[in-house]
């Protein structure tokens, strides 16, 4: 694996990356501090009860450990991606039998860390973290509730409006923007 | 990865991100994603708002020991990994097969089947179609999903090679012929039996369970 690049990297992903490339505990550590209490807060709204909402944020960080593998810091920031696996974690413990997966990406082990890239995605967690800020609190909360608490995906823009569908919009472009350049390097 | 021209409706990955899609819808998804890069951004485009949101929501405090318990538990051996894609097979596809070739069964003409799964929520299948064949035509209730996972077929609502999804809701009639080339091999998945106006009659359809 080479190198990232630092610069471009926010902490919460440089962090991913240590404990991806060289299973640092310490790291992995930093990670813990700030995702487990937010993943509790957010299991605590999905409705689990306290002891239980540990429990899954205990399965989520050990996913984390061992599905470090198959993080991409061109694809997905940090907080992304392990708001993708508690996500995940949460539906099949709401399901009769686990949810089908897509197939595991394969290590892209021969591509260059592109800084560009890299950096456009943080942007645009940026842009995004800002837009949400910008938000009038009773729409930020709707968008929390319907990230947090389990709400059907298709009631989001009922509750929200048009700024949601400004937000989907603005992350689908940055991301075809991203999505063209991964292509150009790994056809 | 090859050019899909027809992918997942927006409604249906909404409700697959969600969790609750159907088993027999869920891995015609997961396979389809499993194919298409761009329909996994779209994906990860959500999860990113998610992380946005996961980053600035105000922590809970956890339980004493827990980071202790926590940092003692990495040393447990990893889960076993998934099943992986075989041939045109992708991983999801596998999963259903129990990581076996598909055994098929005839349904005459030359079109064969292997079904995957059949519950109250709907019913997944393979279907294998000769080229230049048509699948008899039928009418739907409810709503169809389905991935072409070799070779392709055409109807009404165009030309579906691997990679493209063919969403089909109620009142559709459509006449799928397979292509020139390689047999048509594809998933689909239904939420309701499905109606042949030819080949298999309605009484039979029970026994076939197509
Ligand atoms: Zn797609």
């Amino acid at each position: 694996m080479t190198e990232p690049v630092p610069e471009a990297l926010s902490e919460l992903t440089r962090d991913l990356l240590e404990v991806r490339d060289r299973r640092n505990r310490e790291a992995f550590g930093r990670l813990f501090d700030h995702f487990a209490p937010r993943l509790k807060a957010m299991m605590l709204r999905g409705g689990l009860r306290d002891g239980t909402a540990e429990d899954v944020v205990q399965d989520v960080m050990l996913a984390v450990w061992h599905k470090a593998w198959q993080f991409d810091p061109h694809r997905a920031d940090a907080a992304g991606w392990v708001y993708a696996i508690a996500r995940n974690r949460r539906i099949d413990m709401a399901r009769r039998r686990p949810l089908a997966q897509p197939e595991e990406m394969p290590e892209l082990e021969s591509l260059e860390p592109d800084a560009a890239q890299i950096l456009a995605l943080r942007q645009e967690a940026g842009h995004l973290a800002e837009a949400l800020s910008r938000l009038a609190p009773d729409q930020a909360e709707a968008l929390r509730a319907a990230y947090f608490d389990d709400l059907p995906h298709s009631r989001i823009s009922e509750m929200t409006g048009l700024p949601l569908g400004t937000i989907k919009s603005r992350i689908r472009l940055g991301l075809d923007r991203l999505r063209h350049e991964l292509r150009k390097i790994a056809p | 990865m090859t050019e899909i021209n027809h992918h997942i409706p927006d409604d249906v990955l909404d409700t697959y991100r969600a969790g609750t899609l159907p088993h027999a819808f869920a891995v015609v998804v997961a396979a389809h994603l499993s194919l298409c890069d761009e329909c996994r951004a779209r994906i990860e485009a959500a999860d990113m708002i998610g992380g946005v949101l996961l980053n600035g929501a105000e922590g809970v405090a956890l339980r004493a020991g827990a980071r202790d318990r926590m940092m003692a538990a990495l040393d447990a051996p990893p889960p076993p990994p998934l099943p992986r894609g075989s041939g045109v097979f992708p991983a999801p596809v596998m999963a259903e097969l129990g990581g076996q070739p598909p055994k098929w069964r005839m349904l005459g003409g030359g079109i064969r089947q292997q079904i995957l799964s059949a519950d109250r929520e709907g019913s997944l299948r393979l279907l294998y179609i000769p080229p230049g064949r048509a699948v008899p035509e039928h009418g739907h209730r409810g709503m169809e999903l389905t991935l072409v996972l070799q070779g392709s077929f055409s109807d009404s609502e165009g030309a579906f090679h691997r990679g493209d999804v063919e969403a089909a809701h109620d009142a559709i009639d459509h006449q799928p012929i397979a292509g020139a080339g390689a047999p048509c091999i594809c998933l689909a998945a239904t939420d309701a039996p499905l109606r042949f106006h030819a080949l298999v009659p309605r009484l039979l359809q029970p026994i076939f369970r197509i």
